[in-house]
């Protein structure tokens, strides 16, 4: 700064929030028709057609359609016509969401269309996401997913921070809770199973999903007119930590708290929190880096163990958190998505409805 | 609310060549990022973020190879992002780091793109499985071929333009130490001599398979104020995209191009391209995108764009330069390309640009595309801050 006061940033809120019913398998549509009916949908809770959009951020992975490129094809979904002002991260759509915040932030564009998917379902995910490890030393070993959740699992029971009954039942309130929520796969009473790899078991572990989702941001006054509660982001921050898992403390996640620390978290307490955890264990670690304690609801929706699909389940987060302010069910929530293995990359928004 | 005004004020590539087999791909991203912390004079403390753009994880066959490239690039601790925008990226990466400065979420963010094709091979990972595309489509070039074809039946050019492109671009090549193909040997009846790929793409009118990596510092007025050389100021910067395939589409002069840069222009309050640009840098992949894009650009009429090819306009001596560093038909890094027209166009008006400098050059525009003419993204900048 030179000496002056900085501007304060205009106000961006969450305006609408739209998803699919989530599913082990779409092979019967491509991703555009996956995504069309959901685009439609966010647009009509704000009355916005494509072409009032300012700016317009997708969020997707070529590996999981198997092919490079793969967004370009959904961009059909959209209507790109006239030219819209887009742009695409391969990331997780709640890093869609942060690139749409910070457009707005610049004053370029009042509204924002965020949307991200996947298909998990058209390879094998557990080895896909191997892709994705350091290509040289550690991808060569194909080490899955559900491996390297294991290890970070098998180091929390050693930490003494969990056990495998205080896991199990993380799965079964995640998917009890999940029965209020239409857009889930994974409901109700689900057995814990068996080990897929120890310590985690069936129940630890999310379903493999496919689906997609969207979110309408708006700035300032914009946001009020579109939105009767817009859910509006006081925070939002990310953080990566090293890749190698030799170098980090499984048990903590420090760049989640990092995050957190950046987007306010901690200056008042969330009474909800939507959070990424894929696996049961990782709730564990989140809750404490993320200081949420008994009286916060944690993942009302059943979160990740219910839903999972990959490049769009972080996104559904941050509108999981929104729809409940809009519905007034909160006045301060969290939401958290993460990306890589055993939450290196973590990012957290805090949305808050206007007081009552 | 006013913008934060946003400088560029530092600069490192990679020696583009066709395998880097010396280093990782994070010792390529690592190389030319700590070039450009040297030339800002700043150091990994100073960087708060960092955005990192490529072409399709295919093309290395790593999956969010960010994840993995977070400690060779000094992002541990801090945010990183990761964009794709195809061919584009380059010039998308840059932009989206400009606008954090821009929109004061953090005041020194360093931007990187990169490619490193010898990992793996480009023309299948541009290849897509039936049914996504139809047979006999391989790689960009045969994709790209028929609407030169189109370009040169709608205007009218004497077939002659597309090999003077190529002849000019390799030729200012030779002045850039950075770029890939350095033929010491290049003459215009050997370009036109080169075997036929895509009729009426011939061999030497195409970009080569790079590996490489650009970077570039980004940061405020303050930032601005304590770089060693001069920065380079955004003036104005957009992207554009529309859909693949459309009944109305212009595969010639893309409207998403047109859009965006009348969006550019305005921003930088431009009123004649013609006149208030000095150079540009171009993404030129095959050589008769030069007449194509200067048309769509505003810097020509419609149908005009290679009468100032022809005219000499474009040489690294004409009145309008354009690819003095030699383009993308002399290094093609795919991911980093876009990226290095925009930091080609920073040198260019700080003054930094060596053997292919343009004399007083003060207005440069840096331009990206990618996918099937889809997505573009573009930057204009200046010697002098903006205005506001």
């Amino acid at each position: 700064m030179t000496g002056e006061e900085a501007p304060t940033p205009r106000d961006v809120a969450v305006v609408a929030f739209a998803q699919t019913e989530h599913r082990r398998s779409t092979e019967e549509s491509s991703e555009v028709e996956m995504l069309m009916p959901v685009l439609h949908e966010v647009l009509a809770r704000t009355g916005l057609k494509a072409a009032d959009i300012g700016f317009t951020c997708s969020g997707s992975s070529d590996y999981l359609a198997g092919r490079a490129f793969s967004f370009t094809l959904a961009l059909d979904g959209v209507g790109a016509w006239p030219p819209i002002s887009e742009s695409h991260v391969e990331a997780d759509g709640a890093w869609a969401l942060y690139e749409a915040w910070t457009k707005l932030l610049t004053t370029d564009a009042d509204t924002a269309l965020v949307y991200s998917y996947g298909t998990s379902s058209s390879g094998s995910i557990r080895d896909v996401l191997t892709r994705q490890l350091d290509p040289y030393y550690l991808a060569p070993l194909w080490p899955d997913a559900v491996a390297l959740a294991a290890l970070q699992a098998q180091a929390l029971v050693d930490a003494g921070d969990t056990d495998e009954t205080a896991l199990a039942a993380v799965g079964a309130r995640s998917r009890a809770d999940a029965t209020a929520n239409p857009h889930a796969q994974l409901t109700g009473n689900v057995p814990q199973g068996d080990y897929v790899v120890r310590p985690l078991r069936t129940g630890d572990c999310p379903p493999v999903s496919d689906g997609a989702a969207a979110v309408i941001l708006a700035a300032g006054e914009r946001a009020r007119e579109l939105c009767e509660r817009p859910a509006w982001i006081r925070g939002i921050d990310h953080r990566i930590e090293a890749h190698a898992l030799g170098v980090r403390d499984l048990t903590d996640s420090p760049s989640a708290r990092l995050a957190a620390e950046h987007a306010g978290a901690f200056e008042r307490p969330v009474d909800t929190a939507e959070l990424h955890a894929p696996f049961s264990s990782q709730e564990v670690i989140l809750r404490k880096a993320l200081r949420l304690d008994g009286s916060v609801r944690v993942n009302p929706s059943g979160g990740a163990l219910a839903a999972n699909p990959v490049m769009a389940a972080g996104l559904i987060r941050i509108g999981e958190a929104a729809a409940r302010i809009h519905s007034g069910e909160s006045d301060r929530a969290l939401a958290h998505a993460t990306s890589g293995p055993c939450l290196q990359q973590n990012l957290v928004a805090v949305l808050e409805g206007d007081p009552r | 609310m006013s913008k934060e005004p946003v400088a560029v004020v530092g600069i490192g590539q990679t020696r583009h060549v066709a395998a880097r087999r010396d280093v990782s791909i994070a010792g390529l991203v690592r190389e030319a990022a700590q070039r450009a912390l040297r030339d800002a004079e700043v150091t990994w403390a100073d960087v708060e973020a960092v955005v990192i753009g490529k072409a399709p994880d295919f093309f290395e066959g790593v999956m969010m190879p960010e994840l993995y490239l977070a400690d060779a690039l000094g992002a541990v601790g801090k945010p990183m992002l990761r964009v794709h925008t195809a061919g584009s990226v380059g010039g998308s990466t840059a932009l989206v780091a400009a606008n954090l400065v821009a929109a004061r979420v953090h005041g020194t963010v360093l931007t990187l793109a990169f490619e490193k094709q010898s990992e793996s091979n480009a023309m299948w990972g541009l290849s897509l499985p039936i049914p996504f595309q139809q047979p006999l489509l391989a790689g960009a070039g045969g994709f790209f071929a028929p609407h030169v074809r189109a370009y040169i039946r709608r205007s009218g050019a004497p077939g002659t333009v597309g090999s003077l492109v190529a002849y000019k671009d390799r030729c200012n090549a030779l002045k850039n130490p950075y770029a890939h193909l350095h033929e010491h040997d290049i003459t215009l009846e050997k370009v036109q001599a080169s075997p036929m790929l895509w009729d009426p793409i011939r061999y030497s009118e195409t970009c080569p398979s790079s590996d490489g990596a650009c970077a570039m510092v980004l940061t405020g007025r303050a930032g601005a104020a304590r770089s060693p050389r001069p920065p380079a100021w955004l003036l104005g910067g957009a992207m554009r995209s529309e859909p693949t395939l459309f009944a109305g589409k212009d595969f010639v002069s893309p409207q998403a191009g047109k859009d965006c840069a009348a969006d550019v222009y305005r921003q930088a309050g431009i009123a004649d391209p013609r006149r208030d640009i000095d150079a540009v840098e171009m993404y030129v992949p095959f050589s008769w995108y030069e007449p194509m894009w200067l048309e769509n650009l505003g810097f020509a009429a419609e149908g005009e764009g290679w009468k100032l090819t022809e005219s000499g306009a474009t040489a690294l001596d004409g009145d309008l330069p354009v690819n003095m560093s030699g383009g993308v038909l002399s290094a093609n890094p795919i991911g980093a390309s876009g990226m290095i027209r925009f930091a080609e166009a920073a040198l260019q008006v700080r003054g930094q640009a060596g053997a292919h400098q343009v004399e007083g050059a003060r207005r440069v525009l840096g331009h990206a595309y990618g996918g099937g003419a889809q997505f573009f993204s573009m930057w204009l900048v200046g010697s002098e801050p903006p205005d506001s």
